[in-house]
């Protein structure tokens, strides 16, 4: 249910993934690349992961929600490599007996995800390319 | 002893390379680590105050000794996911 991969996202696949007969349930959130960033017109994003720590912090997230929600199951699925506009970068969906535990744990899962996963960004721009959050 | 560093993002760009086996005197910590970088690569000097630094794969300290052995990531703060 945790996994970085070079390849295409599925949010249906995710959806799937965690509904479970129990559930009433599933809250998502598709993270997807947008053409404009800071004023910059973006061509494309090249997206990198320390695949290892990565997993093991999703993990950690995943520990985390689990002692504040009840939830069933939960997937977060990160792409890397070269994502061109309005492709997803990230897919979590969450599912869970009852609406409010599942839709506060997806925004808890990507609120988290961007501070601990060690996965980095670089915009490629028709002027230039640059790693983002480096104070830029 | 023997340390295997891995770089990520502008951190790699810096160094050139993506991982890289370093020898230490015992006793070294993180941050004796960094100095041996810093003094090959002034560029990444630069960017030190906003590097994150991790041991194993769980974040951690410049004060943190080293091991024989030892797994050190050297990264940008983390920019994954989305901007929206």
């Amino acid at each position: 249910m945790l996994r970085i991969t070079e390849n295409p996202l599925s949010a249906e696949g995710a959806i799937s993934a965690v509904t479970k007969r129990t559930c009433g349930a599933v809250a998502t959130f598709i993270g997807v690349v947008r053409e404009f960033s800071r004023g910059r017109q973006v061509s494309y994003l090249e997206y990198e992961a320390y695949p290892e720590m990565a997993i093991a912090k999703m993990r950690q997230i995943e520990e985390e929600i689990r002692n504040k929600w009840e939830i069933e199951q939960i997937a977060i699925h990160h792409r890397v490599g070269r994502l061109g506009i309005s492709e997803a970068s990230v897919v979590i969906a969450v599912s869970a007996a009852h609406r409010q535990p599942a839709l506060e744990a997806c925004t808890y899962a990507i609120e988290r995800l961007k501070q601990i996963v060690p996965i980095w960004k670089k915009e490629v721009s028709p002027d230039g390319s640059y790693w983002v959050g480096m104070g830029s | 002893m023997r340390v295997t560093v891995k770089l990520f993002a502008a951190a790699r760009a810096i160094v050139g390379q993506g991982e890289v086996s370093i020898e230490l005197k015992e006793g070294s910590t993180v941050g004796d680590l960094m100095e041996h970088f810093f003094t090959r690569h002034p560029e990444l000097k630069g960017i030190a105050g906003s590097l994150l630094l991790a041991v194993n794969r769980e974040f951690a300290e410049r004060s943190v000794n080293l091991q024989e052995g030892d797994e050190v990531g050297v990264m940008p703060p983390v920019s994954g996911g989305t901007d929206a």
